[in-house]
């Protein structure tokens, strides 16, 4: 590990800008062309690659495994729930707020315990916090609907002063686009700030990082609380795709299936985790026709076998590219 | 019997060993000298697979240690006592004693007199027989280091360091043991920085400088001209 | 009071359980530093093969050793060919190998068993009298049969020639090898061992609740928390911790509904973390 956190990578190349513009164009047009299933499919690929950005920023720039992503996934769900049910009318940027201040309460409450923890420790906390919220949610029946969850319509899009229409599945696609558009280039510039670097020199070598002087447990913090806020930012998306928050995104299954969308994506390119997920997706699809829910008994062994075999993920090789 | 040939050695990044080429034939004592760092310890590291090789080959009775797993090594006569001696530190003496005791295809009769010849050498260790490895004292443990690998009856011993941190009594008493050793027919590779006891102990020395055996010479050679030992080690 | 009576009887039995399972997590933790994800899967497994063997045979205790066998020999063909290819690798890649296989186990056996819930026989009849109250003899059979299976791995562990590798390579791997003890086949047989007896928990549990595909998650979340309370690697500090946490958990149940009561175990896990990182029941860290 060479980069001190002073240095300053270089821009990226032309590459990158071309693949990254062909990339977003073919997300433009998906929605105009794809029969309405496979509309839903790419907005979806694209929530659940946000999902799964978000946690890359620990697994792949800080070398923290969390398997409690689907706790702020979930919550922000169930704050863009809240804000849709109990304000009139429905605003799509208050659901968006409410989801995040969720999400972004649950990530310091869950960072400020956590990160004082290494390796397997952390993981294992991460996943028992999130169980914890899963039953909170589970069974405070009153408040969060419990076992069935709260239903809302989805509110429209208004631009105060410009704009107020109701949202089409493409126009819909739209919106996710722009959003996780937004998220991924701030969560870049953020990875490939002198802050990003510090986070990657914890990944490297956390204790030589705390010994140049670095307050690891600090960034450690603000690490998560990124990492929540966009996990909680996919939620409402999802939310408002869906329109119910239900608990079973809160269950741990969720942060396993991001977790696996981290690995077989590609770890520390932030781009791999929407392969990852786009992936998972489409076996999933494929062999579920054939195998109905047995589809993870193969999916599962492909898991496994890239573990083995393909440990840095599908664009793993993109990585030092990615990373300029 | 223990050829190395032009041994070239990666640790980590670093390249160790340069062309090493050493041998040690059945029942010799070879010493091997050299000041901290010039690879000494490797070589025998080497020799156990626990660093990388690059180039040259490694045979024991004429079979390339390559193939090898690391837990093979014990089966085909070569034991290793590490220069930090590695006691099992919660496993009693006896237990100690016993991961190399405990080996498949040896009589029941056969372990009992092993037992009594490590004891008679190291008495000190059948009055200890039930105590915690970590609790002795480092001579205490050296000693059980040793006793331990002849627990395995091998053909060779590479001794690593074995005087180091003693008290002159204690070094002393691993001189006897290297010459008892010796008559036992067992053959010794012994890394040291006491060169007198090499001297005294060993038929044939090398001496090793960064990383490549720079000299080879017999003991007695050695002792009659003491320049190539100053040379090399400044003593 | 009733309920305080009965409760600490289901807390005593249950942490029993609860301790056998994280007793096999910790061997496997302690001895080879792999985090155990599909614990709890294989004893569903081994509760599953349990239930099978039942219905063929009746007979409970053919089922228990049957259960045993079988799952010790998945469990060493999955670290033989997942596993092992990741020895030396970030631990972490293991943590997301036994996931892997958790879920492959998971929807294995909803696929070779179906969805409905099994059944396996209380082996011992009848109920016990403590002061008024009934208590089941089966329960307080299992809990002594946990026992008696924890103190033989104990006994195997500290006498006997393999109890002997076991700790030398816990201890030395690269010393151990070098004595010419057969290191994976060492982690082979310690996977092996902790998943027969997570399998065979899984038999002693099945009277309990029946047997479902989902039962081993729970287990994994349960003996994970208690491996780190008692102090990772320590098999009494386990034990001891297996108890007080399921105590706890049977006491909070008479306040809040079970669902709720599994909190507790969290807690005491944050806590534990915080201020005793080394383990509740570990005497000084060191």
């Amino acid at each position: 590990m060479t980069a001190t956190p002073a240095a300053r990578p270089r821009p990226p190349a032309v590459g990158y800008w071309i693949g990254f513009t062909v990339v977003v164009a073919l997300l433009i047009v998906a929605p105009l062309v794809l029969p309405p299933f496979w509309q839903r499919f790419a907005t979806e690929i694209l929530i659940w690659g946000l999902l799964a950005m978000s946690s890359d920023i620990l697994i792949g720039y800080t070398g923290m495994v969390s398997f409690g992503h689907s706790a702020f996934f979930g919550l922000g769900m169930y704050g863009a729930a809240a804000a849709l049910l109990t304000v009139k009318p429905p605003s799509l940027w208050l659901g968006l707020l409410y989801g995040l201040v969720t999400a972004g309460g649950a990530a310091v409450f869950v960072a400020y315990f956590a990160t004082r923890l290494r390796d397997i420790y952390f993981a294992i906390s991460t996943l028992v916090f999130s169980q914890i919220f899963y039953v909170i949610i589970f069974t405070w029946t009153e408040v969060t609907g419990g076992e069935n969850g709260l239903t809302f319509s989805q509110p429209r899009l208004t631009i105060p002063g410009l704009w107020s229409d109701r949202f089409t599945p493409v126009t819909f696609h739209w919106f996710v686009l722009a959003v996780v558009l937004l998220s991924y280039l701030l969560v870049r510039r953020i990875t490939q700030s002198p802050f990003g670097m510090v986070l990657q020199s914890i990944r490297e070598n956390e204790p030589r990082t705390r010994a140049i002087g670095y307050h690891v447990e600090r960034y450690k913090i603000v690490a998560v609380m990124l990492s929540g806020l966009f996990a909680g930012l996919s939620g409402v998306l999802y939310a408002l795709q869906n329109k119910f928050a239900a608990p079973d995104f809160v269950f741990f299954v969720v942060s396993g299936e991001v977790v696996i969308f981290n690995v077989m994506g590609g770890m520390g390119t932030l781009v791999g985790p929407f392969a990852g997920a786009a992936f998972f997706l489409l076996l999933r699809e494929g062999l579920s026709r054939f195998l109905t829910e047995y589809y993870l008994i193969p999916l599962g062994v492909i898991f496994i076998i890239m573990i083995i075999f393909l440990p840095q993920g599908l664009l793993g090789f993109l990585r030092r590219r990615l990373n300029a | 019997m223990l050829v190395l040939e032009n041994v070239d050695a990666l640790y980590g990044k670093s390249h160790v060993l340069h062309g090493v080429s050493i041998e040690v034939r059945a029942g010799e004592v070879v010493g091997l000298l050299g000041r901290n760092g010039v690879g000494k310890t490797t070589t025998l590291k080497a020799i156990m697979g626990m660093v990388r090789r690059t180039s040259g080959r490694i045979t024991f009775d004429g079979r390339d240690l390559a193939g090898v797993p690391p837990h093979g090594l014990a089966g085909l006569g070569i034991a290793w006592v590490p220069e930090e001696r590695r006691i099992f530190r919660l496993l009693t003496v006896l237990e100690n004693l016993r991961t190399g005791l405990d080996r498949p295809g040896i009589a029941p009769e056969r372990r009992e007199q092993l037992l009594e010849k490590v004891y008679s050498y190291f008495p000190i260790l059948r009055e200890r027989r039930s105590q915690a490895g970590g609790t002795l004292s480092g001579g205490e443990q050296q000693m059980l280091a040793i006793a331990r690998a002849m627990m395995l009856e091998p053909k060779i011993i590479l001794l690593d360091e074995p005087t180091e941190g003693l008290m002159p009594r204690m070094v002393a008493q691993i001189q006897e043991i290297v010459h008892a050793l010796h008559r036992d027919g067992v053959a010794i590779l012994l890394v040291e920085q006491n060169v007198p006891l090499t001297l005294d102990a060993a038929g044939r020395v090398y001496i090793m400088e960064k990383g490549a055996v720079r000299h080879h010479a017999s003991a007695a050679e050695l002792r009659a001209d003491q320049r190539v030992i100053h040379e090399y080690l400044g003593v | 009071m009733d309920q305080i009576i009965i409760q600490t009887l289901h807390g005593l039995v249950n942490g029993m359980v609860l301790a056998m399972v994280a007793s096999g997590l910790t061997l496997i933790f302690g001895i080879m530093d792999i985090v155990n994800f599909a614990h709890g899967d294989l004893l569903m497994l081994g509760a599953f093969v349990g239930a099978s063997v039942v219905g063929v045979t009746g007979n409970y205790w053919l089922a228990l050793v049957v259960a045993a066998i079988v799952i010790a020999m998945l469990g060493a063909l999955l670290q033989i060919t997942t596993l092992r290819p990741l020895i030396g690798r970030d631990p972490l890649t293991t943590i997301l190998a036994t996931f892997g296989v958790s879920l492959v186990i998971q929807k294995y056996a909803l696929w070779q068993w179906g969805p409905s819930v099994r059944r396996i026989g209380e082996p011992v009849p009848g109920e016990f009298t403590l002061f008024h109250l009934q208590y089941p003899w089966y329960r307080v059979a299992t809990a002594v049969l946990a026992g008696l299976i924890i103190g033989g791995l104990w006994l195997f562990l500290k006498y006997g020639k393999y109890g002997i590798w076991i700790r030398a390579t816990t201890q030395d791997r690269v010393m151990a090898q070098a004595m010419g003890i057969p290191v994976p086949l060492v982690y082979t047989a310690v996977f092996a061992i902790g998943s027969a007896m997570a399998a065979a928990s899984g038999v002693l549990f099945g009277p309990f609740a029946g047997v479902t595909q989902t039962m081993g998650f729970d287990f994994t979340l349960r003996a994970f928390i208690v491996v780190v309370v008692g102090g990772m690697g320590n098999l009494g500090g386990s034990i001891l911790a297996s108890i007080f946490v399921s105590l706890l958990e049977s006491y909070a149940s008479i306040v809040v509904s079970p669902a709720q009561a599994v909190i507790v175990s969290f807690v005491v896990l944050v806590m534990t973390m915080l201020f005793r990182p080394t383990g509740l029941f570990v005497p000084t860290p060191k």
